[in-house]
């Protein structure tokens, strides 16, 4: 049986239009704060545009040192979070696969207890960290790995169900390599999509977080964009623009996985 | 049966911390001292430093001076450089002692210069030295170190801790800036509620979390048939200011005054002094106005911290903003220093910059501790309600 | 036992970081200002109007920006989610929603001051136009309503990433089947995608939830007269110099936090489940 030459639903014409139709009010929606946020910190004298805004980055107090410090912060969360997430990840899924669904809900607890919450708790622990640690900004790298966990976690784990993680190491141990080797060896370089997403994540949230940094007392980039709006609102809206745009990049040069089953994004279990 | 193996890190890590939590009370106290210790052994003498109540105990100005250069950074917290001229103290205080300045936090409430005090206690990087408001100094003096400076005597008791543990440093009246440019000038707290003002006041900070805007409300208060023990009927003038849509719920900065967003702001006097200049520059003429008959003034505490990372250069900064220096410095920024009516009768003070502190009609009411306190609580319940939602 | 030592260093970090700091803020609820066993803060906060309103704002503004995020950004996810997959479209989009949904409310709060603050693009634009009205008053921006405009701002963001692949897993060939059996339009996703979408649906909504009433940073930096919302009751705790002494007034209040968010979560986690078996 033939099917109906025209159908009682949308054509595909007329769901196009709709999708594009969306897709532009959204679009314009979102993108219209952007625009706003480039004129105006392109504002000189009334009617002209300057770009001495942009400059003053440079000369701003403590703005270069704190950007400085946020990009320092995020290179050693991730490092940590990697460090110490990936060997047990494999660890779990090779030898205590009961153990998994723990894991699991353990990296996702950073999302039920709130920053603010965290940071409650965290200041009587923070007393000690600076007591062996210094009072370094740098020490923030702690609290940020615990706040990553989840997302790092949800790559990792999309990567290393789409790889036969089992069959590899066995292969790789019959074969006479230690479990560093196998690790580091064969492992990772085929869960290298899951780390570079875990990496990429990674930093624009540790560059975008402001409620544990600001209540702990440390001048993250956050913490001083903050502070200068105070004063000038121009350089503040500069340096919000260009790290929003410079995380952007990152996020769209990591290799989202293709097709329909785009399981790094999947929040489901 | 082997899960229960994975209690045993989880029973580690908890014992590793009560452990540390339990044993940094002693490394706490021991800090200080080898602080101290140091600070004595380099300078060559047997003081220590961390006790020392007055410049005698270092053998003399000079001995504390040396004693401060040996120790060579001074760590100061939540001083603003514009806040009563303090960018100019420091830069003062710097060229003349050779000793760094680590300015952390400028933006700190008084409440986040005692918890970074707390946090990083034993450490390098703690505050040598408070300068908190009333209520801060007063629920915090056992965390202050007593000192009596070179010019004690010229303080009025009722402006200092008889033990020394604290003294009040700067102070002012809580006033009303406008751009006169852009508004008529007001003579009085009730001409705000009119609708030229409309969205055009703005108060410094919540009342419920700083000092500057708890006052601002007392003023109000006071303006409309309130005292020091009742705030209320400043929180029901907010109110009225807020229905009519003149307040702007906005915090006020110098970004926000030179947009031209907040011409009109509520607070202390020298804070909108210090901004006089530097508004004339950009072409805004700031005028300020201390309400007849409803004059509410307030000193801020300065302070040691007992357990300073260096407390010889604490002791230095301290002798110095309550030298002529210093003293002229906070009045420079529009503050009225402690030492005002004895630097007056020396000669000392600094005319020009006394001359042009606002004049004030009215007696001065300066609230108490407790007066705070119960102010606070009515904040508190109603606050939120009158201005917000 | 051999295979557990290999997860001690992660237990070991998780206590110190994360289940330590919880622990405290939980136990620290039930104490008072001398470390003993007290239902004072816990009964301040549950007694009092200004508390209990802040909690109830927070979830008030949390319900509706839930509600317009999932419903706007289900659409956007729908158009994104039909399209090429792999396209530049989607890419710039995943990436662009990755930076708004979870980058900070710092930036996006000065993007909005950019857009509709007292000098901002819109609001300059309209008092040309239009000259001075209510439009070009800008204090709503500095409460409650500027608050709600934000936040939906980037819940629709993270609405499209989290409910993308749920949208993906509707399979092109049920609405051929549709189509060709006479079903129309409506009836479609009446019938066959709405029913396999909706506990996605509400399961992003209540994570969308969630992430509305945890937030922080934005309030921190629109807000600045009245603590209207919790976390701002706690920064207030926290840092206040006239209201003194309430490390466990804090602690309360982020329990109470703890509470609702985990109520959220588990419901969360519950239609996940559900979910699951439509995604293989």
């Amino acid at each position: 049986m033939t099917p109906p030459a025209r159908t009682r639903s949308l054509g595909l014409r007329a769901r196009s239009v709709w999708r594009w139709a969306i897709l532009l009010l959204v679009g314009i929606y979102l993108l219209l704060p952007m625009v706003a946020m480039l004129d105006f910190s392109t504002r000189g004298a009334p009617g002209e545009r300057s770009l001495e805004s942009w400059q003053a980055i440079a000369t701003s107090p403590g703005l270069i040192e704190a950007i400085v410090t946020s990009l320092q912060l995020a290179a050693l969360s991730v490092l940590g979070v990697l460090v110490l997430l990936v060997p047990t990840m494999v660890w779990v899924h090779l030898q205590l696969p009961s153990l998994r669904r723990t894991l699991e809900v353990i990296c996702l607890l950073p999302l039920t207890i709130p920053a603010i919450v965290l940071v409650v708790g965290i200041a009587p622990i923070y007393a000690q960290v600076t007591r062996f640690f210094g009072g370094s900004p740098l020490t923030l790298t702690f609290v940020y790995m615990v706040l990553v966990l989840p997302f790092a976690h949800r790559a990792i784990d999309a990567s290393l169900r789409s790889v036969d993680i089992v069959t590899l190491s066995e292969a790789s141990r019959t074969l006479g390599a230690s479990w560093p080797r196998t690790l580091v060896g064969v492992i990772v370089p085929n869960i290298r999509v899951g780390i570079m997403s875990a990496a990429v994540i990674s930093i624009a949230l540790v560059l975008g977080e402001f409620t544990i940094a600001s209540l702990l007392n440390f001048d993250t980039m956050q913490v001083v964009i903050n502070l200068i709006g105070k004063r000038n609102a121009g350089v503040s809206v500069a340096v919000s623009l260009a790290a929003l745009i410079f995380a952007f990049l990152l996020l769209i040069a990591l290799p989202t996985s293709s097709g329909r089953r785009s399981a790094s994004e999947s929040e489901d279990s | 049966m082997r899960k229960s193996l994975l209690v045993l890190p989880v029973l580690l890590t908890a014992s590793l911390v009560a452990a540390c939590s339990s044993g940094s009370s002693t490394s706490e106290s021991s800090a200080p001292a080898s602080g101290a210790a140091s600070a004595a052994e380099s300078a060559g003498a047997s003081v220590d430093a961390a006790t020392a109540t007055s410049a005698a105990d270092f053998g003399g100005m000079a001995g504390l001076e040396a004693a401060c250069k040996a120790e060579g950074t001074l760590n100061v917290i939540a001083l603003p450089p514009d806040w009563a001229n303090y960018g100019a103290i420091i830069d003062a205080f710097k060229a003349k002692y050779g000793i760094t300045v680590d300015s952390a936090q400028p933006d700190g409430s008084s409440q986040d210069e005692i918890n970074a005090a707390t946090q990083l206690a034993g450490t390098d990087r703690a505050p040598d030295v408070f300068d908190v408001g009333q209520s801060v100094a007063v629920a915090n003096t056992a965390m202050f170190a007593p000192y009596q400076v070179a010019t004690w005597a010229d303080i009025a008791d009722n402006f200092k801790d008889p033990a020394g543990t604290w003294v009040n440093d700067y102070g002012g009246f809580m006033s009303v800036g406008y751009d006169a440019a852009k508004v008529p000038a007001p003579t009085s707290l009730a001409d705000l509620l009119k609708a030229d003002y409309k969205g055009k006041v703005a108060l410094n900070g919540d009342p419920t979390q700083a000092g500057a805007a708890w006052n601002g409300v007392m003023m109000a208060s006071i303006a409309n048939g309130g005292s020091l023990d009742d705030i209320s009927k400043g929180v029901d003038f907010f109110k009225q200011l807020n229905d009519a849509g003149n307040f702007l719920p906005v915090d006020p900065s110098p970004a926000t005054i030179e947009s031209g967003q907040t011409p009109v702001v509520i607070d202390w006097d020298y804070l909108q002094a210090g901004q006089v200049a530097a508004l004339k520059e950009k072409g805004i003429d700031w005028q300020i106005l201390v309400p007849d008959g409803a004059v509410v003034g307030g000193y801020y505490y300065q302070a040691i911290n007992k357990d300073a990372p260096h407390p010889a250069c604490a002791r230095l900064w301290q002798e110095y903003l309550y030298s002529d220096d210093g003293q002229n410095g906070w009045l420079q920024g529009g503050a009225r220093p402690v030492r005002a009516d004895a630097m007056v009768a020396a000669g000392t003070i600094d005319a020009a910059a006394f001359a042009a502190l606002p004049t004030v009609n009215g007696t001065p009411q300066v609230p108490t501790a407790d007066q705070v306190t119960a102010g606070n609580d009515y904040l508190a319940a109603n606050w939120a309600t009158a201005v917000g939602g | 036992m051999a295979p557990y030592l290999g997860v001690v260093p992660f237990t070991v970090f998780v206590t110190l970081f994360l289940l330590w700091p919880t622990y405290i803020v939980v136990t620290g609820a039930f104490k008072d200002t001398n470390g003993e066993f007290s239902t004072e803060a816990l009964g301040s906060v549950l007694t009092s109007a200004n508390h209990l309103s802040a909690f109830q704002r927070s979830i008030q503004v949390s319900i509706i920006t839930a509600l317009a995020g999932s419903i706007f950004g289900a659409l956007f996810a729908w158009a994104i989610g039909t399209g090429r997959s792999n396209g530049p479209l989607r890419r710039v989009a995943l990436a662009g929603s990755g930076v708004f949904a979870q980058f900070g409310g710092v930036m996006l709060a000065f993007a909005f001051l950019a857009t509709f603050g007292f000098n901002g693009m819109v609001t300059m634009f309209l008092s040309e136009r239009f000259g001075e009205s209510f439009l070009t008053d800008a204090s709503w921006l500095y409460g409650m309503g500027g608050l709600a405009v934000v936040y939906t701002f980037f819940q629709i963001p993270l609405m499209l990433i989290v409910f993308l692949p749920a949208v993906e897993n509707i399979r092109p060939q049920w609405r051929e089947a549709s189509d060709s059996l006479g079903g129309s339009t409506w009836e479609y996703w009446r019938h066959v995608a709405g029913p396999i979408l909706f506990p996605s649906f509400i399961g992003a909504a209540l994570l969308l939830f969630a992430n509305a009433f945890s937030a922080y940073a934005t309030a921190a930096a629109l807000i600045s007269q009245g603590s209207p919302i919790v976390p701002l009751q706690i920064r207030g705790a926290l840092s206040s110099e006239t209201t003194l002494g309430n490390q466990s007034l804090g602690s309360a209040l982020a329990f109470g936090m703890v509470v609702v968010v985990a109520v959220v979560m588990t419901a969360y986690a519950l239609l996940q489940r559900r979910v699951a078996k439509w995604s293989q």
